[in-house]
Parts: C-alpha cells; structure tokens; sequence
C-alpha cells in the first residue's frame, strides 16, 4: 500500500532543508498548500456531486437528465456555478444584515472543517487528532447554527419555520448519528480516524464484517442518521418546497445560495465519506485472506478506494431519497426517538458485549 | 383509520414497505429512459402522429386547385374568429350566373386552438389540418397565413407529413439514429 507521508517527508524536507526555511515559513506554506488542495477537491467534489444528483436523480424518475451543455451534460452543472456567481446578492430590507452575511459562512465552515477529516489515502489524512471523530461530529453541528441563523436573520416566516424544522432535526439525529460513530469507537479502541482506518487493513477487517450484526445494524442506522443530518432525502423537511417555498435559503441569491447548495452535497459527501471510514475501511482494500488476490487489491490506491466506497454510500443515499416522500415533522422525531435512538443504544450494547467476549470476526 | 400494530409490528411493516419501494425504484433505474430526444431526431427517429393537429392547410389536388368555394361555415363554425374570408360575387359571363369567388382566406395561426370544427364544418373537404407542428416564429405577424396564396409541401419536416419514423403503441423512439 502506498503511503503518501513519504510525499508529505519529502515536501517538508525539501522545503527545511533544500530550502532552509525556518519553522514559521515552512508551516505556513505547507498550511496554504493544503488548503488549496482542500478547497480545490471541495469545488470539484461539489460539481461532481450536483452532476452525479441530477443524472441518478434523472434516472430513477425515467429521463436522462441534462445532455445538452457539454458532452452528456457534463458541462452542465459549470454552467450553472457561473450563472450564480454573475448573480446579485440581494439582501432583505429588514434582515438582520451581521446574521445574514454570517450564516452561509458558518454553514461552509461546518462543511469543510469536517470535509478535512476524512482519509484520503494512508498517510493523506490532514486533519487527524487522537478524538478526530469525536471532533467531526463537534464541528458538523456549526452547520445547525448556520442554518438556524439564515432562517432567523432572513426576517421570513417561512426561513424561520424552516429553520426550527433543521435545528430540532439535526439535534436529533446527531444523537444516533454519534451512538453509531462510538460503536465503531469501541471496536476499534480509538478516535483518531487513521487509526479506525488502520484496524481495518487486513483480511475481512472492515468493522462492517469485523463487527457484523451490531456493525451492519449501526452502519444502517449511520446512514439513516446521516442522510437526516445532511437534511436530505425523506428528511428534507427544512426546505420542504411545497410548503416553505425553499426553506432557510428562500431569501438567499448568488453566492449566498450557492453555498448552502455546495454544503448540501458536500454533507452528503461527508457523511458518506465518513460511512465508508468507519465501516467500509477507509482506504483499506478489500483483503480476504487469499495472498495473491489482496497483493492485486493492494496495489489499487488507497484514494480509488476511499472515492469508490464513498460514492457507493452516496448512491445508496441518493436512491434513498428518490425513493422516499418526505415526512413530517412528528414522524421524523418519532422515527428518532422511539426507533433509532433505543436502537443505537442497543447496538452500543452489543457491540460492548461482542468486543468484551471477543466475539469479533477476526482472521490473524 | 384504525390500524394499531405493536412497536415490532410497525418496525415490520416499515421495513417491508420501504424495501418495496426501493426495489421499485432500483427496477426502474435500469429500465430503458422514455426521453425523446427532439432536436437531435428530427430528422431520424421523430414520430409524429398523422392526426396530430398542427396547423390548418388546404387540401390541393394534382393541379394544385384547391376546393374551397367560400362558403363561410369554417368563418362561422370557428369559436375564436381564428379564420377570416374575403370573397366577392362575380357572374359567370358565359352561362350568367353569380357565383362567389374567393379572393383571400386568412388564418391567424396564433389564434387558433386547434379544435377542428372548422374541418368538421366544411362541406367540400377543403381543408384538414396536418402534423406540421415547428410553428415557432418571432413576430405574431408571422403567423398570420393566407391560405389559398401558399401551396403547402409539407413545412420545415416535409418527411413527418405521414408519421414519421416508424413507432409502435407503448414505446419511446429514444434514440437519435434511424435503424
């Protein structure tokens, strides 16, 4: 498997050594660098994403989607990023102007902050701490206060009952969402997302096989929690079109709107990424004990992986939402608090009680 | 509706319907798509039905004369005052008789609903209505026609006239090839 710290070794090599830079220019260039880099795969993940939506979305619903910009529409969605970047950004009269400015970039923050943590290869990993998941779901809940301050600041009854309908939502099901994440917790032994990936590099090690019927119950769980948390799917009632003409970003134009599109499917991609982290192995390949059979899956990059599995978690979702109509807002904190959240809990205790005994799917 | 199940008999039946919704959708995700690509098969796989009413004509014989006598029923039968005639009296100077003659027949396409009671209305088969349906032009004016002054051969799809591609009940012509 290929480790990209050599990549990361050499750059700062060559930068203190080649170069002679001292620490503060060193830091500061390799900090803008991955920067970019971050904010780069953000743009084009969120392109692919809107494309990868608009054709599923085309296809379970019997068109073909968009075909005419570009070849098979794929200029399309460029098309459209340009069209809402040459577009005013219109603010309301009696709108709460700090508030209004500041949400979409509290919900971008919330958005990429957690968009960093996820593990791109082995040793590609940029923000990773010893309680990185626990961190994830820390930052994911800014994007609530982002949300909940478009729909204040906006000065709309419709923003606002759209706004009330995110928080309590995404209040809700970060509950389960963080039940399952600890559940992965406590079969791995710890937080920092490398080394969740870590303990699942060898034959069927992925905590999905590892952890099996607690491990499939709570990535199912994960996926029902996320798909709320990125306020998509059945859950979308905080931009319920039908009755709240868009939701918190009704009053929203250009760019403004722009970012609460990208953070949408940049979520989506967020929780699918994590998904596929923490029960899909990350960059692990599927190993399966056969020497020659892992040796062929070993040499497939680690990237290709992660990307492979993420947008498998993200077409389940996808499908997901095509399928299902919304529901309200009873159901959805029914579905919460009487179904997912006792389930969760179960699953903790399971998983607990596999871990204890050594119940675990192991092949050494 | 009084439908009580258990908390387990719920998780059930909730579990039972969404799965049958997914595997409806995942059915239909593979299906063939039932888009009709347009521009791009005008001239390939468009069907257009031949009793589709896309804008009136006269019928013309071999020698393109057309039958119109002027008689005034479609004018009358119209519910928009879609079709207007100018005609005028004259006598045949060989046997003596008045006849009415036909100076302008103007049909105001923007008008028109496309109901055909002026087709039904009409006692001589003078006129019917074809599938000629690319009727976008940029100035009303434009759609103003004078009918017995153009011969028509079939607009800007003279080969859609009888159908076009060939087509069967159910289908969708998706593709943008003949085959």
């Amino acid at each position: 498997m290929f480790d990209f710290s050599i990549v990361a070794k050499w750059f700062d090599n060559l930068l203190r050594v080649t170069c002679g830079l001292g620490d503060f220019w060193v830091i500061l260039i390799e900090c803008v660098l991955v920067g970019l880099a971050i904010l780069l795969a953000y743009a084009l993940l969120a392109i692919v994403l809107i494309f990868m939506e608009r054709k599923v979305c085309a296809y379970f619903q019997c068109r073909i989607g968009p075909v005419r910009v570009g070849w098979w529409g794929t200029l399309q969605v460029l098309a459209d990023v340009l069209k809402m970047l040459v577009k005013e950004i219109f603010v309301v009269d009696k709108a709460d102007k700090l508030l209004y400015y500041l949400a979409p970039f509290l919900v971008i923050v919330a958005s990429v902050g957690t968009f960093s943590f996820l593990p791109w290869n082995k040793g590609a990993e940029i923000l990773d701490f010893n309680v990185g998941i626990f961190l994830v779901t820390a930052i994911s809940s800014i994007g609530v206060v982002g949300i909940f301050i478009a729909g204040w600041a906006s000065n709309n009854k419709y923003s606002v009952l759209s706004a009330m309908r995110g928080a309590v939502q995404m209040i809700s099901y970060e509950l389960s969402l963080g039940l399952c994440i600890i559940s992965a917790v406590i079969l791995t032994g710890t937080m920092q997302i490398s080394g969740i990936v870590e303990a699942q590099t060898g034959p069927w090690q992925w905590l999905i096989f590892q952890g099996h019927i607690p491990a499939v119950l709570a990535f199912i769980v994960f996926c029902v929690a996320g798909n709320a948390e990125a306020n998509r799917g059945p859950f979308d009632l905080a931009e319920a079109e039908s009755e709240l003409t868009a939701g918190y970003h009704t009053e929203y134009s250009g760019m403004g709107f722009g970012f609460y599109y990208l953070a949408e499917y940049l979520n989506l991609f967020v929780v699918s990424g994590l998904a596929a982290t923490v029960f899909l192995g990350g960059w692990a390949p599927i190993n399966i004990g056969i020497e020659g059979f892992d040796t062929v899956m070993n040499y497939i990059p680690g990237i290709l992986w992660f990307l492979g599995k993420t947008f498998f978690v993200v077409f389940l979702l996808m499908w997901i939402r095509w399928t299902f109509p919304r529901l309200r807002v009873d159901q959805i904190l029914n579905l919460e608090w009487k179904f997912l959240m006792p389930l969760s809990l179960i699953i903790l205790v399971l998983m607990t009680i596999c871990v204890a005994f050594n119940w675990t799917f192991t092949i050494v | 509706m009084e439908n009580k199940l258990s908390y387990f008999g719920e998780v059930r039946e909730a579990l039972k319907t969404l799965s049958i919704g997914l595997k409806t959708t995942i059915k239909e995700f593979f299906t063939s798509k039932s888009t009709e690509q347009y521009p791009e098969n005008r001239k390939t796989t468009l069907h257009i039905a031949k009793r589709h009413r896309g804008r009136l004509v006269f019928k013309r014989d071999e020698n393109e004369n057309y039958k119109c006598v002027a008689c005034l029923m479609c004018e009358k039968a119209c519910p928009n005052g879609t079709i207007r005639i100018m005609h005028e009296m004259i006598t045949d100077p060989e046997t003596g008789k008045k006849k009415r003659q036909l100076i302008d027949y103007e049909y105001d396409l923007g008008d028109c609903m496309f109901c055909e009671l002026c087709v039904n209305a009409c006692n001589f088969d003078a006129i019917e209505f074809t599938n000629d349906f690319e009727n976008a032009v940029f100035d009303r004016s434009r759609l103003i026609l004078h009918l017995d002054k153009e011969v028509y051969r079939g607009g800007s799809l003279p080969e859609v006239i009888e159908g076009g591609a060939n087509w069967e009940i159910g289908t969708f012509n998706t593709g943008t090839k003949t085959k």
